[in-house]
């Protein structure tokens, strides 16, 4: 980029009369510009945020008041079952709530969304290295939404073989009502998802390592972008493994070529012709992917939490290095816990050993995080926002969420509380107490670099608070279901003498959910007049430090209007060299040298 | 604001512990939320160390969330004069806050294995010709039934007088399983169509069911009664209602009724001229 003047920004551009379609086509649908195609992700996958949601209410619902009508919408939903739940729905319910969730939200929001929104403003690069990939890994999950949201248009309203599809269930045609036509719609959407992340990842690595301002050394990256960096590594080599086991179980389902299928099957009184494959091969596979998945959801979370809470502790991040090297320790020791998904399987109980100490380990560089989020709050000047208290809470939860998983992975004890409540407890608590909260913190924190506007700050604090109530009503007491080992994905779990004692908690549960879900009309307001009503901001209304708060608010396309030179790494808040608390990455340092700050070494 | 905040998160920690008390202590509403009854002999351990695991991981919820919120409460820029720590790490602390939990895991990564090997690796044996046990010429304990999962429904079979499973003089039976107390049993588990898992949350038993392998479980029962068994792995629509049921009772009153099923499956089985006859 140099240093001249660049071209009007398109976005600051309200003046879209004179605009033909084929240039809004290019600007806003095909769009090359990293930013519009941040948005795009962001809008897709926060509408599909709400169909998650929806379907967790009915899974909510189910469990609640098994077999009863849902008020008002349940004779317009399932009227063929009189208003009820059918038993085939609610296996559909609760493997699309997951499917959409994961595939649909969680990844898409983190990578797609905030890392291509975040990548090159945060790094000073004006665009992705390679602007028609990253389009096409927004448009490659048109096809997963089409072809998945097919499935819903006839019975059963989608695949119901969980989201883990275990076969033989998902690959033999027969054994449920969704295994037909839903599950094959289910493997090629899934397949399109990770052709999208596949773009995405490469684009990430390639900017990261490429397209760093001047001064821009690795160790200066905000943790958000050592988050988004290490998380793309993880997908470069985690996903390939997913796409194979997809194209093997179409296979098995298609051609009968048997890869996950044993000799002598026979599913719904029907023979199989093929055979002398195995069904634990598919966990395998599937899990070699998803377990890294799991920290591909987190690890961009997590960095964005540590650039808010720094931030808003007006202090520099306690342990940048070793925050970084527990991404790292994270991420490569998330290659080799896949079996702890597996202890009661079938699998080798030796190996089951060996996958529970690297289980173990891993809780380890999680704990070091936790312990220096901690240290970054100690003596510092903490400021009660919006999107800081959703980062706090991140910490509080994620706190819960990595202390329940030892339960996990003590193989003993998994005998026991695997399958139960207890592992719903433990993902609610790192995916959405977690990894959710964070990302409403982060649209509260970029909201004004993203719309040039602020979003409302006190109508964000009840949004806080109502979340954060309910979701600890509905998930805290998963434990306890967990510990009577309440299993998942039961339709009716009352049929069990053990369980039907159960319901009232279960009830009450439902009603904080359905609080849950109600809060977010709130966030949904907030977030649509505020873009177009909320108080107009400049470029840095927080005060940080970071590079993409360099540009204006939104930035135009080619992001700077003067290239952005750094002096230093992204949390020097309070620093003694200058008389401001902030003290921004692309500040030259004080022409005095007697102001220079030397650390102490220790 | 400041300090409603950190009171909200003040709330984690104690209403978290709260809840568990709660539960354990078994008062309205929450009667009956926690473990199940343990009827088996190796339930305790696995009991203990849930216990263990849940004690260990309280203490530093409790003192992360006490920390968290002190740090909070007198850090709020509303109320703190101070100026901010300028400050970037300590070394020192990262290698204690590094070395204590490396080392508590290990701990429990090592001192969990014997439960584990007990319950997956070490089948119980019975002496071999040589008519003493622990040694090398030991045989496995033969498995007492052979349990078929299939949508939806748990098969059992039993051996016949022949003592064999699998041939035409088993006693089979569906959803219906009873096993002596007080000795130990072996299972044999095995699936015909999809995945299941073979739980019973009373004696501390859980495992997958996979076509295409043939598995065992094994315990020892300490208590009469009828307890669930439970299949925990997604078979399919009717996977909630793939319920069975195991009573458990002494040796000599499972021995006389697996004496009277099997005669009565004998008597009751179809000839044509009987069938004719009706």
């Amino acid at each position: 980029m140099s240093a001249i003047s660049l071209p009007a920004p398109l976005a600051a551009d309200h003046h879209h009369a004179e605009m033909d379609v084929g240039t809004f086509i290019r600007t806003y649908v095909f769009s090359l510009d990293h930013k519009i195609i941040g948005l795009q992700f962001l809008f897709s996958t926060l509408l599909w945020f709400l169909v998650g949601g929806l379907l967790a209410l009915g899974i909510r619902w189910q469990l609640a008041w098994p077999w009863q009508d849902m008020p008002v919408i349940g004779r317009m939903l399932f009227s063929a079952e009189g208003g009820q739940i059918s038993p085939e729905f609610y296996t559909t319910l609760f493997t699309m709530h997951a499917t959409v969730m994961i595939f649909f939200v969680i990844i898409p929001i983190l990578a797609g969304a905030f890392g291509n929104y975040l990548i090159p403003l945060m790094i000073g690069a004006d665009d992705m290295a390679f602007p028609t990939l990253n389009m096409l890994s927004y448009w490659f999950m048109w096809p997963a939404f089409i072809l998945i949201g097919l499935s819903f248009l006839w019975p059963p309203y989608g695949a119901g073989g969980g989201w883990t599809s275990y076969p033989p269930l998902s690959a033999v045609k027969e054994a449920a009502p969704g295994s037909a036509f839903a599950q094959t719609m289910w493997l090629l959407g899934i397949t399109c998802v990770g052709i999208s992340s596949m773009l995405g990842s490469v684009n990430y690595m390639t900017t990261i390592i490429q397209m760093r301002a001047p001064g821009m050394t690795m160790f200066r990256l905000p943790l958000t972008i050592w988050g988004m960096f290490i998380t793309a590594i993880l997908q470069a080599f985690a996903l390939p493994v997913l796409t194979a086991a997809g194209f093997m179980q179409l296979m098995d389902r298609e051609f009968a070529t048997g890869f996950f299928l044993p000799e002598g099957l026979q599913v719904n009184n029907n023979a199989m012709a093929s055979g002398g494959g195995h069904p634990i091969l598919w966990q395998h596979l599937f899990w070699f992917y998803s377990h890294p998945a799991v920290y591909i959801m987190i690890l961009p979370a997590m960095g964005m939490v540590s650039d808010i809470i720094a931030c808003f502790a007006r202090k520099p991040i306690f342990g940048y290095k070793p925050m970084v090297y527990s991404i790292s320790g994270i991420a490569g020791l998330g290659f080799i816990v896949w079996g702890h998904h597996m202890f009661v399987s079938g699998m080798n109980p030796m190996l089951g050993m060996t996958f529970m100490v690297s289980t173990m380990m891993i809780a380890l560089p999680s704990a070091v995080k936790t312990f220096n989020w901690l240290g970054t709050v100690w003596g510092g000047k903490i400021q009660f926002t919006t999107p800081m208290l959703f980062a706090l809470s991140f910490v509080s939860m994620f706190i819960i969420g990595g202390l329940s998983g030892i339960f996990m992975a003590a193989t003993p004890v998994d005998i026991f509380i695997h399958d139960t409540y207890f592992i719903v407890a433990h993902f609610h608590y790192v995916l959405f107490a977690g990894t959710a909260m964070a990302v409403f913190g982060a649209i509260y924190f970029w909201f004004p670099k993203m719309f040039g506007r602020m979003m409302n700050d006190d109508l964000g604090k009840v949004h806080f608070f109502l979340t954060f109530i309910f979701l600890n009503g509905t998930f805290f007491t998963m434990h306890i279901l967990g510990a009577v080992g309440f299993p998942r994905r039961l339709a009716d779990p009352y049929d069990y003498e053990t369980f039907r004692h159960l319901q009232p908690m279960n009830q009450f549960m439902t009603i904080c959910a359905i609080g849950m879900v109600a809060s977010q009309v709130l966030f949904a307001y907030n977030f649509f007049h505020s873009m177009f009503f909320g108080t107009p901001c400049g470029r840095n209304p927080w005060g940080a430090n970071s590079l993409e708060w360099f540009a204006p608010s939104p930035p135009g396309h080619g992001n700077f209007d003067q290239q952005p030179i750094v002096y230093r790494g992204p949390y020097e808040y309070g620093s003694p060299e200058v008389d401001t608390d902030n003290y921004p990455q692309w500040q030259p340092p004080p022409s005095d040298p007697s102001r220079i700050h030397k650390p102490d070494h220790h | 604001m400041g300090r409603f905040w950190s009171l909200l998160f003040l709330l984690v920690p104690i209403l978290g512990v709260g809840c568990f008390v709660w539960a354990m202590a078994g008062l309205w509403p929450m009667r009956g939320h926690w473990l199940p009854e343990d009827v088996s002999s190796h339930g305790h351990v696995i009991d203990g160390l849930f216990m263990f695991i849940l004690y260990l991981t309280g203490i530093i919820f409790v003192a992360t969330g006490l920390v968290f919120f002190w740090f909070l409460w007198k850090y709020d820029a509303a109320q703190n004069a101070e100026p901010v720590r300028f400050m970037h790490g300590s070394h020192t602390l990262e290698v204690v806050w590094s070395i204590i939990p490396a080392g508590t895991l290990v701990f429990i990564a090592i001192y969990q294995m014997d439960a584990w090997a007990d319950a997956k690796l070490r089948r119980p044996m019975l002496p071999g010709p040589d008519g003493k046990l622990n040694t090398a010429d030991d045989i496995p304990k033969p498995p007492i039934a052979e349990i078929t999962g299939r949508q939806f429904e748990w098969r059992i079979r039993y051996a016949g007088e022949d003592g064999i499973v699998g041939t035409r003089d088993d006693v089979q039976l569906v959803n219906d399983l009873r096993l002596p107390i007080n000795e130990e049993v072996v299972l044999s588990i095995k699936s015909q169509d999809v995945l299941h898992s073979f739980f019973l949350p009373n004696l501390r038993v859980k495992q997958d069911v996979v076509p295409g392998m043939k598995q065992f479980v094994w315990f020892k029962a300490q208590k009469t009664g009828v307890y669930d068994i439970v299949c925990a792995e997604l078979c399919g629509w009717g996977h909630y209602k793939m319920r069975g049921r195991l009573t458990l009772q002494n040796r000599s009153d499972f021995d006389r009724w697996l004496g009277q099923a099997h005669a009565a499956q004998n008597q009751a089985e179809f000839t044509p001229a009987s069938g004719e006859a009706e």
